[in-house]
């Protein structure tokens, strides 16, 4: 059975100690490497994947980076721009110079010439944390600015974070992808500060130990619970190939939920059934057409309505349209628009058949990947909570509350 | 078969259509009037028309762009 709490990146002083010191850090890790050639052979060996969300092999990006046309520089994505997810901000408050070592080992490995860090404008303990971090360090390979960014569900995009560094913009955009061409036109490191932070650990023990726990992938991963039997959010750290129902009870999660959600507003439902547990891995995942995304699992409440949180989901997923693409900005409120008719047991008569097809409308046709996000949760919902969804639809009511919502 | 495929800026469209007159085998629109555009290779003998939808799309939002073995088109429809 895999350990289900398995202390790496939050090894160390317990997260209540608050910020762990650039002293005491050093005391118990050791002084960080330098990053170089043998920093990108611990990503090949180790097949580290990013933690933001996208889980793209970051040996690939620092390969692109650094073989790039110009100098490159390095984004370090501290904005957790998902509000069901809080590992990051609790990385950035309690283990800041893990960050910063990853980030400085990565800008040494791919010769940058700049590291941008960017933080959640009102992420303010964190951000603070890192702040100050930041300042007592006395090892920088480069520059170094801090850019803080307003909050907004697609301002923690790649392609928007380089366009609000350059002109406080905080919208994707459709040139070319920041690893050929991003802040100041060079090629950009974008990584999420949970990457940089197993890059900190991995520089200094090796691939070895890296992949001494973990099963499907090497190594942990940090996720983030709510919902069910969880009084606001609770942050865990797992082996991969821990089961999700093993990490929901070592969070203190319900046991009994029904279902779900993984990865986010973004993400996927999945029915629960304490009989076929889940590997947490993206292997196992992706087999059951799953993915943690940020590492998020939100577990719906036994008697919860699932229609109801979709639909609220989508409705914030409709606000948080930058208005670029014509498929988001009208197909979103639209998807929204159905979701909440059925929810309030007001639905027209195609309600149902229209939330399929203009999910299925809306996938890959914007700019970026903000629609495909809502409509994989409009459609994940629509097949895990069918009966209830027609029940909704038909003005039999809630079958989980047993009552008319009309 | 040509070695180009249709390429749009999801951004700079504005749901204008003229594509989708212009090359309806390959370009059609969805409930909001925004352009489905078929990920194939275009035909050689809608070439000429494809050029056309680049060229006369009022916000320059397409482009034909040549795609080798190594960067293969991308299946389905965007």
């Amino acid at each position: 059975m895999s350990d289900a709490s398995a202390a790496r990146l939050l090894a160390g002083p317990p997260t209540t100690a608050g910020t762990e010191s650039l002293e005491d850090h050093v005391a118990r890790l050791g002084e960080r490497p330098a990053g170089d050639d043998e920093t990108i052979e611990l990503l090949r060996r180790t097949r580290l994947r990013g933690r933001g969300g996208g889980a793209f092999p970051a040996l690939r990006k620092w390969r692109a980076v650094a073989g790039g046309s110009r100098p490159p520089a390095v984004l370090v994505n501290g904005v957790e721009a998902e509000p069901m997810s809080q590992k990051d901000r609790l990385l950035m408050q309690v283990r800041p110079h893990l960050v910063i070592d990853g980030a400085f080992i990565a800008a040494e490995a791919v010769g940058a010439r700049r590291i941008v860090v960017c933080v959640g404008r009102d992420h303010r303990s964190s951000s603070d944390a890192l702040t100050a971090a930041l300042r007592a360090r006395s090892d920088r390979p480069c520059a170094v600015d801090i850019v803080k960014v307003p909050a907004g569900y697609v301002a923690g995009e790649e392609s928007a974070l380089v366009q609000y560094v350059e002109r406080r913009v905080a919208k994707p955009t459709s040139g070319p992808r920041p690893f050929v061409a991003g802040i100041g036109g060079a090629p950009t490191l974008v990584h999420n500060v949970e990457t940089l932070a197993h890059v900190g650990l991995l520089a200094r023990m090796g691939a070895e130990w890296f992949a001494a726990v973990g099963a499907g992938a090497a190594g942990t991963t940090l996720i983030t619970l709510s919902g069910a039997g969880l009084h606001g959010a609770r942050v865990l750290e797992i082996a991969h190939g821990t089961t999700l129902q093993d990490a929901v009870a070592a969070a203190g999660g319900d046991e009994a939920a029904p279902a779900a959600l993984l990865g986010g507003h973004s993400g996927r439902w999945t029915a629960l059934d304490p009989h076929n547990p889940l590997p947490l891995d993206p292997g196992s995942l992706q087999e059951a057409g799953l993915s943690l995304g940020a590492g998020v699992v939100h577990l719906l409440e036994p008697g919860g309505c699932a229609v109801d949180e979709t639909s609220r989901m989508l409705a914030y997923m409709a606000e948080q349209s930058a208005r670029q693409c014509g498929p988001c900005t009208f197909g979103l409120p639209a998807i929204a628009g159905a979701a909440d008719r059925v929810a309030r047991g007001r639905a027209e008569s195609h309600d149902l058949s229209r939330l399929s097809r203009w999910a299925g409308m809306v996938r890959g046709r914007g700019a970026c990947h903000h629609p495909d996000g809502a409509a994989v949760l409009a459609e994940s919902s629509l097949a895990v909570f069918a009966a209830d969804w027609r029940s909704h639809a038909s003005g039999a009511g809630c079958i989980t509350r047993a009552e008319r919502v009309a | 078969m040509s070695r180009f495929v249709v390429e749009i800026d999801r951004i700079a469209c504005d749901g204008r259509g003229l594509c989708a007159e212009l090359l309806p085998e390959m370009i059609s629109l969805d409930d909001w009037g925004f352009p489905i555009i078929s990920g194939d290779p275009v035909p050689d003998s809608l070439l000429p028309m494809a050029q056309l939808a680049v060229d006369q799309c009022p916000l320059l939002a397409l482009r034909l762009r040549a795609h080798t073995s190594s960067t293969p088109a991308a299946p389905g429809r965007h």
